[in-house]
Order: structure tokens, then sequence, then C-alpha cells
């Protein structure tokens, strides 16, 4: 979504570089010094890397419906490999102890915590993230429309894994009640406590979803 | 706690294919090597840099681990089988439903599509204490925090504190207790199995685990056999939230009734002590008897006889003796697991009376 826009904003001026494409070409740029040198800044890591370890550290990962090489630690959380590799920053970090939710991300169409899973153990997996909801021309997601429509969040730091769950959760129930969508969206949290509005928020998104 | 300090320290990443191959490798780095299925509980102590393994061994790739299989005795589950997977089983919600009532609670939607039942029944302690790092009895030391006048200690046990006073945090426990499910064990030397009861272990057994895998050993399966399915399942969660917390307590029965007596039964509690307590003087002593509110009455005050509360969880002990007394007489329906569906006065009663 982000990217496309940025896309869209760097193509009708190319002299210009918008903020946001800057940092990304940093990370992206800095990827590869940035994995050998975190071990050296990680306050506290006081275990040497092992040698001899067995498999690859650089892996290829499905994200959002496209391979891309990536080098991971063997330490590494999904949330990390996205957001400081890969550039996918949609996916936010809150606790990053599987507690807030604001880190789902579904792989193999299951949401789940992305800050508690390791990258190493989902490589066979197809990872989507919140950048990979809207179709490649730019249109929404149903529920990405709906959050639009009903000004489902305020801050919204906990949006994309809100969305992500319950896109998740309308694939294996499309037609919730208010309270079966409550449970199914158990698993993330909102600080700014905008329950309510979410919860209208995400039934449009059912009705979208369904309409669709 | 939960305090974001960059990525983990290095350790190394072992992805076995294989059950032997797994034996093999925790052979060769033995206290070096960490296991993780689903990782729920692994993450944590690694994040907070108090487990500082080499070697992380990591069973997810391990295909003859996942799924439930039936056999002619019942069903086997194989131990990196998430709780989501067993909570939607249809063989599993046909013949044990108590099994998938327990899991279907577990924390959060998330965290059951990435739980397995293995790391469920085999998760260490939650006292916040021994979780944060403090140098407790658990963790080699030689004092308790939680049990001195100050401590915090609301949600620690009432029964059975020998230095220790953390609980056993597992919900599929009292379930596969009550199921008299046996748990199949394997090392490369070795094949074996523990009943239900005898996997989980107290502070006198061993003050540093809460299960009964010795170094090397692996949990494959668990085997639930047929002898209760069909009957009277009861199972109950309290905890302060409807979803994400765990247990202050649990319960879990199943009853065979005849003629509205109590024909034969099995009941268990967890959360109250440092392994689920089957209350077996209980069973024994309602058995025959009407499964009316009388029994319950008398099942729960003989339930917590013996308990000892700490400072701050004195209200376990009318919790247990209604939840005791609810598993048998099964009047109240379980608590709508959806907060906004929640009729508050249910648990009022139930921790005041």
């Amino acid at each position: 979504m982000s990217e496309m826009a940025d896309q869209n904003a760097t193509d009708g001026a190319p002299a210009k570089v918008t903020r946001r494409r800057f940092i990304m070409g940093v990370i992206a740029g800095g990827a590869v010094v940035g994995a050998a040198s975190y071990r050296f800044l990680a306050p506290g890591s006081h275990v040497p890397a092992p040698s001899g370890s067995g498999g690859e550290r650089l892996i290829s990962l499905n994200v959002n419906g496209k391979v891309r090489r990536v080098d991971v630690m063997k330490q590494e959380t999904l949330a990390w490999t996205l957001r400081y590799k890969l550039g996918l920053t949609g996916t936010k970090l809150g606790c990053d102890r599987a507690e807030c939710g604001s880190c789902t991300v579904l792989i193999d169409d299951v949401p789940r915590y992305s800050c508690s899973v390791l990258t190493h153990t989902v490589r066979a997996g197809k990872i989507v993230t919140i950048e990979g909801l809207a179709a490649p021309d730019g249109t929404l997601h149903p529920v990405q429309k709906a959050v639009v429509d009903e000004q489902g969040f305020q801050c919204a730091f906990c949006m994309s894994g809100f969305i992500m769950s319950a896109v998740a959760f309308l694939k294996k129930n499309p037609n919730p009640t208010r309270e079966e969508m409550a449970h199914g969206l158990s698993g993330n949290l909102c600080r700014c406590q905008d329950y309510s509005k979410i919860l209208d928020a995400m039934m449009r998104g059912a009705e979208y979803t369904r309409r669709a | 706690m939960a305090v974001i300090r960059d990525v983990m320290p290095a350790f190394d990443l072992l992805q076995p294919g294989s059950v032997a191959e797994a034996a093999k490798l925790l052979d060769q780095y033995r206290e070096d090597a960490w296991v993780m299925a689903g990782g729920m509980d692994s993450l944590d102590w690694l994040k907070d840099r108090i487990k500082k393994p080499k070697v992380l061994v990591d069973l997810s790739g391990i295909d003859e681990l996942k799924g439930i299989r039936q056999t002619s005795k019942g069903l086997e589950i194989g131990s990196m089988t998430t709780l989501t997977e067993i909570a939607e089983h249809p063989l599993v919600r046909k013949d044990f439903g108590l099994l998938a009532e327990a899991v279907s609670l577990v924390a959060s939607p998330q965290i059951r599509n990435q739980a397995t039942i293995g790391g469920n029944v085999s998760q260490d302690a939650r006292c916040w204490y021994y979780r944060a790092g403090w140098p407790c009895y658990r963790a080699g030391g030689n004092i308790c925090y939680a049990d001195t006048p100050v401590g915090r200690n609301r949600e620690h046990a009432i029964f059975g504190a020998e230095r220790c006073v953390a609980v056993n945090p597992s919900d599929s426990a009292p379930a596969l207790i009550v199921l008299d499910a046996e748990f199949i064990i394997r090392s490369s030397t070795d094949h074996r199995g523990v009943t239900a009861e005898d996997y989980f272990i107290g502070p006198k057994t061993d003050i540093t685990r809460m299960h009964s895998l010795r170094p090397g050993e692996l949990l494959t399966a668990i085997r639930i056999p047929y002898t209760w399915a069909g009957t009277k399942f009861y199972f109950e969660k309290v905890r302060d939230r409807n979803v994400w917390d765990f247990p202050l307590m649990n319960v879990a029965s199943a009853m065979e009734l005849t003629g509205g007596n109590i024909q034969r039964i099995r009941l268990a509690v967890n959360a109250v002590a440092a392994r689920p307590m089957r209350l077996g003087n209980v069973e024994a002593a309602v058995r025959g008897k009407p499964a009316n509110a009388a029994t319950g009455e008398m099942a729960g005050k003989m339930a917590v006889q013996g308990a000892i509360p700490l400072q701050f969880n004195a209200y376990k002990i009318p919790l247990m003796r209604n939840l005791v007394k609810r598993a048998i007489v099964g009047a109240s329906p379980r608590q709508a697991e959806n907060a906004l569906a929640r009729d508050p006065g249910v648990q009022e009663a139930a921790w005041t009376s």
C-alpha cells in the first residue's frame, strides 16, 4: 500500500527522494553489513557465534507472492526479517513477546505472531504481510477498505495486526456474528481501547469480503 | 519483562527431519541443547537472556510428530500437533470434547495456531519471579521470592508447596489426566510410556522441571484410550481476562452416570499445585452417589482439605470448592468465552460463597 504510494510519488518527481524511500533504501543497502554487525551491537550477546553450524544463512523467502533472497541469522525472528531486512515495515513490533498481536502475519494462511517465529523455521512457508493484501493495481483488500470507510482505528499502530487476523478469520468464518468476530480477533490488543470501532470496521470488512 | 532488547544472542539452530535424528542431536549436545516445539515458551526465555543455550533443536520440521491418528484403542496425537488442529479435529471433538474444549481455551488464536500439545504439557512454570530470572529455588538458588510476606503470589499454589510455590499452568494437562492419556517418550536408546498423571512432577521429585522427561528424551505422542469416550465431560477455566491469560484455576471431569448415580468418575484440577492434581479421594467418595448439589457440595469440601493458602491466594480455596462442585453437578454452563456475552455474576458467586 505505502510502497505503491511512494512509487507514485517518486515517479511523479524523479528528482525528489521521499523520506520513507530514503530510509527504505538505507535499510536495503545496509542489510548485509547490518546483519553481520548485529551480533556485536546486541547488548549481552555473550554467546559466541557457533562455528560449523548446519544450514545456510542466505535463504529464499516467499513474501507476498515474491521469492526474495535474504541473509537471516539463526536467532532472527520473522518480524525482524520482514521489517529490517526486507523493509516491510507495515508489520509492527509491539511487545515482542506474543502478547499484543501487532506483528501478526499470515504463514500459509494461518495468522501467527511474527515476533515469535524464527525465520528459519518458516523457510518453506508462504508469508503474507499487510503490504501483500492490496491487489497489484493498488485496489485495497475489502477489510482495508472497510477500515478506511469506518475510520476504525485511532493511532493505528495495532492496525496491520488486526487486519491480518481479520482476513484470516474471515477465510474460516465468512459470516461471523459480532461476538464471533471479537473472539477471532482476541489475539490482538489495542492500547487506544478502540475495540468497539475496530469491531465496527471489521464487521463492515466481513460484509465487503462477502460481496467481493 | 517484555522489553525489546534487540535480537536474541546467537545460537545454532538445528532442524532435524526425524525423531531419530533429533534424539541423536540431543545426545551429542546434551546440556548445551534446548528443545523447541512451538516456541511460545522457549522464545521468552531466550529473548530475556535467562536461558542461553548454545544449540536450539527445532522440532517443527519433523512430520512424524504431527497429526492425529486413529488406532484400535483410541487416538494418537503427535506431540507437535498444534492446539488449533486439536480443537478443530472432528475425531477429537466427537469422542474427547473435553480435550477440544481445554485446548480451545488456551491463550489467543495466534498462539493456538503455533503452540503444540507437547509444548503445552511440557511448558515451564509461569511464576514471574522465576520467569524474570530471579535466582529462586527453581532456578537453582535458595529462596522463594513468591512465598514471602510481601511476595506477589495471587496465582500461586495452595497444595504441595515444597520450597517452590509455582503452579503448573497447562490447560490440557487436567483434561489429559482425566482421559487417562499415555505419554510416549523416546530417546536415542529407549522408548517408554508414562501415564499423564506421572508425566507431571512436583518440586519434591525435581524442583527444576515440571515434567518427567530426562535429558536426551523427547515427548513424541499422546495416546488417548477410548476408556472415557462418550462420557459426560466438564471443563472450566477461570482467569482474569477471558482470553490470553493462564488459568487461575481449571477443572476437568469425566463421569458416567447410571440412573442419575455416578458409576465412575475422574476429576483433575490444575493451577493449584506444581503438578496438576487428580482428586482420587474425591472420585472414590462420590462413586455410587447421585450427581446432585449435595454430592457436589461434599466433593468440593473434600477437595480443599489440606489446602494451605499463601498471603494473596486464599480465594483459591472457595474457587476450587466451587469448581469441583460444578464439575460434578455440571449445572452451570461453562462461562461464555466471549467477554461481551459474559455474566459477571457467575464468577463473583464462585469466588465469594
